[in-house]
């Protein structure tokens, strides 16, 4: 079963830590404030985090059961 | 947000506001602003985290509260240029200057060159009268100065990211935020050491 997961363009990410404000589940931190990074295991796919980040670099990403990601914008 | 528990931290947004109050009434409170100024640097230099901006940014949670709660923004996406490394670090190297310059102007008072005038400049042109908010005090002029000087960078600073709160996302100023892009550059630099 495919499973959409959040993924953050690390190199736009200005670590401002929205999107772990937001994050119901508490799956994203900010890797020693330098950019957010998921937690793939907590992460639901809900994209709460993409629609609140100001930089506009988190993605919503299908992940089928392969393993292989497919990019849905 | 929704369900976790509230910390104190999370009502930062209410100091952002009486900051401004408070200098509206005596530009001495101005000084307190640099509270935000030395806070996120100790935080990113001792640290090595955002935990300032992540969690303790009052201006941060104040367009959060005006843009998502009160929905006063669009909330559509920023043009990228606004969060490009040549922007942020751009408008840093701007932003220093300006406070550069600040700080001459209130050597210029402590000198004696200058006289000190009761006012605030917004967007570093616009002159508003402000003499309201001091009337001498125990403190030599400059220290007066330099309250009106650092008040206005913050109110400054404040109406822009207000402006680009209602065009783009909440926290669209936290792209470009100065204190923002000089704390993760530090960041940066800290975890290459390691």
């Amino acid at each position: 079963m495919a499973k959409r997961k959040a993924s953050v363009i690390t190199s736009g990410c200005v670590a401002c830590g929205v999107c772990a404000n937001v994050c119901p589940r508490g799956a994203i931190s900010i890797y020693r404030g330098c950019y957010a990074m998921v937690n793939h295991n907590l992460c639901v796919g809900c994209g709460l985090c993409a629609d609140a980040c100001p930089a506009g670099t988190i993605e919503i990403h299908v992940i089928d059961e392969n393993g292989g990601a497919n990019h849905e914008s | 947000m929704n369900r976790k528990k509230k910390h104190w931290y999370q009502y930062l947004w209410i100091w952002s506001i009486l900051y401004f109050a408070l200098g509206f009434f005596n530009i001495l409170f101005a000084w307190l602003g640099m509270i935000d100024f030395i806070l996120p640097l100790i935080f990113a230099i001792v640290g090595g985290n955002k935990w300032f901006c992540n969690n303790m940014c009052g201006r941060g949670q104040l367009f959060w509260v005006l843009g998502r709660d009160l929905k006063c923004s669009r909330r559509k996406p920023a043009p990228k240029w606004l969060s490009s490394k040549w922007f942020r670090y751009g408008f840093l190297a701007f932003f220093l200057t300006m406070f550069g310059n600040m700080v001459f102007q209130t050597y210029l008072v402590f000198s004696g060159a200058e006289s000190l005038k009761k006012a605030i400049k917004l967007f570093w042109t616009f002159k508003v009268p402000w003499h309201w908010a001091y009337n001498g005090s125990i403190f030599p002029d400059w220290v007066a100065k330099f309250g009106f000087g650092f008040y206005s960078l913050m109110l400054t600073s404040t109406l822009i990211g207000l402006i680009v709160m209602v065009l783009y996302r909440e926290r669209t100023w936290c792209t470009f935020c100065p204190m923002g892009t000089m704390t993760q550059g530090i960041c940066q630099l800290k975890n290459k050491e390691k």
